[in-house]
């Protein structure tokens, strides 16, 4: 314990670094595009817009919990999808982070968790583009925005510490064990399942199953992701109890995550 | 004062096995093995208790063949890597520069990659920008600074990855083999950064290949070998006490290499097609030496080399003529002549006896060279012909090329500023 905080206070002294990092890494993903940033925005835009195409115009779902219209049903979905990009795509990424900067790792002394810290982050970012479409949307059909909206960073920051606690453990396992990334991504698509996002928890038959509804509500994604819907789409308080939990078990995430990555630390070096 | 100070230091490398590489986690799961899985099977010792410590303002150089733990030991002293046993000490900031431009992001322009890379080393946002047109300036990158490095030559991004490491203003500068990269003109560029350095009384760790540069700008030298230190001490004397360790390494290895012709029996049929005669006149051993009388197969330029035959005459003749000729790798003949075109006259030769041709100075250039020995008649016609039978190495730190090292000298008006050669 004492040296992970050891560890967080040396990584405060290279905020520098990440935040230049994070930019460049923002600025190297659409270099040479020709809507370049714009994308950001684009990218979530253009989802958005398939996404209310085909519930709007094929699925058509008529359910209560959405007003019986298609168009609420895809704007439920957003709010959910749009975290869980950020989780997913930080999470295949870090998979790969420390092979990638191989080079450096081996050349250059800073710490490696600098790397994963760096992929959760400007994924983050990209997360917070996303935002004023979702909210745009959110006006457009006329969903009320309430004061409930603020307390989104609280859901982010509990995201955030899971995300990473997490990522740093598939990070420095990926070193020594390469076929993570191919499991993880199956792993991911079960976990996307297995999380309230193109349902909610009030469908009966989730309610009428015990072992159904304990399943979603140990999976700390399920808290988080209600969060968002809590804030966003019904413009209600969290179930903040719930969320407090998970905030702590991403905490005990976060210190085994990082207990791991400092086991292997000195491997690093060699193995990737 | 110290700078660095290498305390007994270990370092074993974790070696997996290749059924390791293939490990997969899957399988891991299913055996329950997973941490046993993360531990290696093999144990590599790249450095072995090694000691050494660098004065503050020294120039300190590390020697030794490839894989003898020099980069070990200066990864050691940066940082990147733990010691397994013993303790490193630095005082002052240290900039390593190991590989130049690591960290170089290929999608954006010099100039971002400068303050990143800048960061990364060390130094602050405000102090890049300070420093920024003179590593410009010194990188001659002006013009394609707000270029992708993608687009960027090796040479460009080696000098951009250079002139940012100098500019980090370190109390200790580690420099591993980089400047083996750099293009003519930059390479003395950047050793007279070096020297800059040295003037301002900073330590500089140097790993090299370069002995010539070693000798040149170190105070102490250190010769590693198989991650122990073989010796510490006066530049020139540790680089001649390596090479002298290179070339009997050489010939040792050179020795192993070689089949010993002398070594098959004698009166064996037809052995090889390098080899033909009916052997009326046998050359039966053949011992190359050096002027001290020495068996050698490794020689420098400045050696002598001296060709022993044993040869047996079956039954007596009258008409032999002995000659030699050297030819290197690519089969040109260096150098050839026999008894008959030197006007030696034959006259009898009877049971066994010795030939010895002296070559008082070999000057031939570094390389591998084979040896033609034969005994014939006038006429050409062999009674033992070895080609291209045995060999000798020729290896020195002169870099000159050709067939032979010609005996040579320089001068220059004084008008011609030019410096020759320290040592």
């Amino acid at each position: 314990m004492a040296r992970i905080f050891r560890n967080l206070k040396e990584l405060y002294r290279y905020r520098v670094l990440i935040q230049n990092l994070v930019v460049r890494e923002l600025k190297a993903r659409y270099r040479g595009t020709v809507l370049g940033f714009l994308w950001s925005f684009f990218n979530p835009l253009l989802l958005m817009i398939v996404y209310t195409a085909v519930f709007g115009l094929i699925i058509n779902p008529r359910d209560p919990a959405f007003e019986s219209k298609p168009m609420i049903y895809a704007l439920y979905l957003f709010c959910g999808i749009l975290p869980w990009h950020w989780f997913a795509s930080s999470t295949l990424e870090s998979a790969n982070v420390l092979m990638i900067n191989g080079n450096l790792i081996k050349k250059i002394l800073f710490p490696a968790e600098v790397l994963p810290v760096v992929t959760v982050t400007s994924n983050m970012i990209h997360f917070f583009f996303g935002l004023p479409i979702l909210l745009l949307f959110i006006l457009l059909m006329g969903r009320p925005l309430t004061p409930y909206a603020l307390l989104l960073p609280v859901v982010v920051f509990v995201q955030y510490i899971f995300t990473l606690g997490f990522n740093l453990m598939i990070s420095s396992l990926t070193v020594h064990f390469r076929d993570i990334k191919d499991i993880l991504s199956n792993w991911l698509t079960f976990w996307f399942f297995a999380t309230p996002i193109i349902y909610p928890m009030t469908f009966g038959s989730i309610q009428n199953s015990a072992p159904l509804r304990l399943m979603l509500n140990l999976n700390p994604m399920t808290h988080i992701i209600q969060g968002y819907q809590y804030c966003l789409f019904y413009g209600g308080l969290f179930h903040w109890k719930r969320l407090g939990v998970t905030f702590l078990v991403s905490l005990v995430f976060f210190a085994i995550g990082y207990m791991i990555f400092d086991r292997l630390r000195d491997s690093f070096a060699e193995e990737v | 004062m110290q700078a660095i100070e290498v305390d007994h230091v270990s370092r074993i490398y974790q070696k997996y096995s290749s059924r390791h590489r293939f490990q997969t986690f899957k399988s891991a799961l299913v055996k329950g093995d997973l941490f046993r899985a993360l531990r290696p099977d093999e144990l590599v010792t790249a450095l072995d208790d090694v000691t050494l410590s660098v004065e503050k303002g020294q120039t300190f150089g590390v020697i030794g063949e490839n894989g003898s733990g020099k980069s070990t030991l200066l990864k050691l002293i940066a940082g990147i890597a733990k010691p397994t046993k013993g303790e490193v000490r630095t005082q002052g900031k240290i900039s390593a520069l190991i590989e130049l431009g690591a960290g170089f992001h290929p999608e954006i322009t010099g100039r971002e990659n400068v303050f990143i890379n800048g960061i990364m080393l060390g130094l602050s946002k405000k102090e890049i920008s300070a420093k920024f047109d003179e590593i410009v300036a010194f990188a001659e990158l002006e013009e394609f600074i707000d270029a992708p490095v993608k687009t960027y030559s090796s040479g460009m991004y080696m000098r951009l990855g250079f002139a940012i490491a100098i500019n980090v203003n370190p109390e200790i500068l580690l420099i591993d083999e980089v400047l083996a990269v750099g293009d003519a003109a930059f390479v003395p560029r950047c050793l007279d950064r070096i020297d800059d350095f040295r003037r301002r009384q900073k330590t500089i760790l140097f790993v090299s290949h370069d002995l010539n540069t070693v000798g040149k700008i170190c105070d102490r030298v250190a010769w590693l070998k198989s991650g122990r230190v073989q010796r510490i001490g006066e530049p020139k004397r540790v680089v001649d006490a390596y090479l002298q360790d290179v070339a009997e390494e050489q010939e040792r290895s050179f020795e192993r290499r070689q089949q010993e012709p002398a070594a098959a029996p004698n009166g064996q049929e037809e052995r090889r097609e390098n080899r033909w005669g009916k052997r009326e006149i046998e050359i039966t051993r053949v011992s190359l030496k050096n002027a001290r009388g020495q068996e050698r197969r490794v020689f420098t330029p400045e050696d002598s080399l001296v060709v022993e035959m044993d040869v047996v005459a079956h039954s007596p003749a009258d008409d032999f003529v002995f000659g030699i000729g050297l030819f290197n790798s690519q089969g040109i003949c260096c150098y050839g002549t026999n008894t008959q075109l030197e006007d030696y006259e034959a006259v009898s030769i009877q049971g066994e006896g010795k030939v010895v041709c002296r070559i008082e100075t070999l000057s031939l250039v570094n390389g591998t060279y084979y040896l033609d020995l034969a005994v014939h008649k006038r006429d050409g016609y062999p009674y033992d012909y070895h080609r291209n039978l045995y060999s000798f190495l020729v290896s020195s730190t002169h870099k000159d090329v050709g067939i032979g090292r010609l005996a040579h000298g320089w001068s220059f008006s004084p008008g011609i500023g030019i410096k020759p050669p320290q040592s």
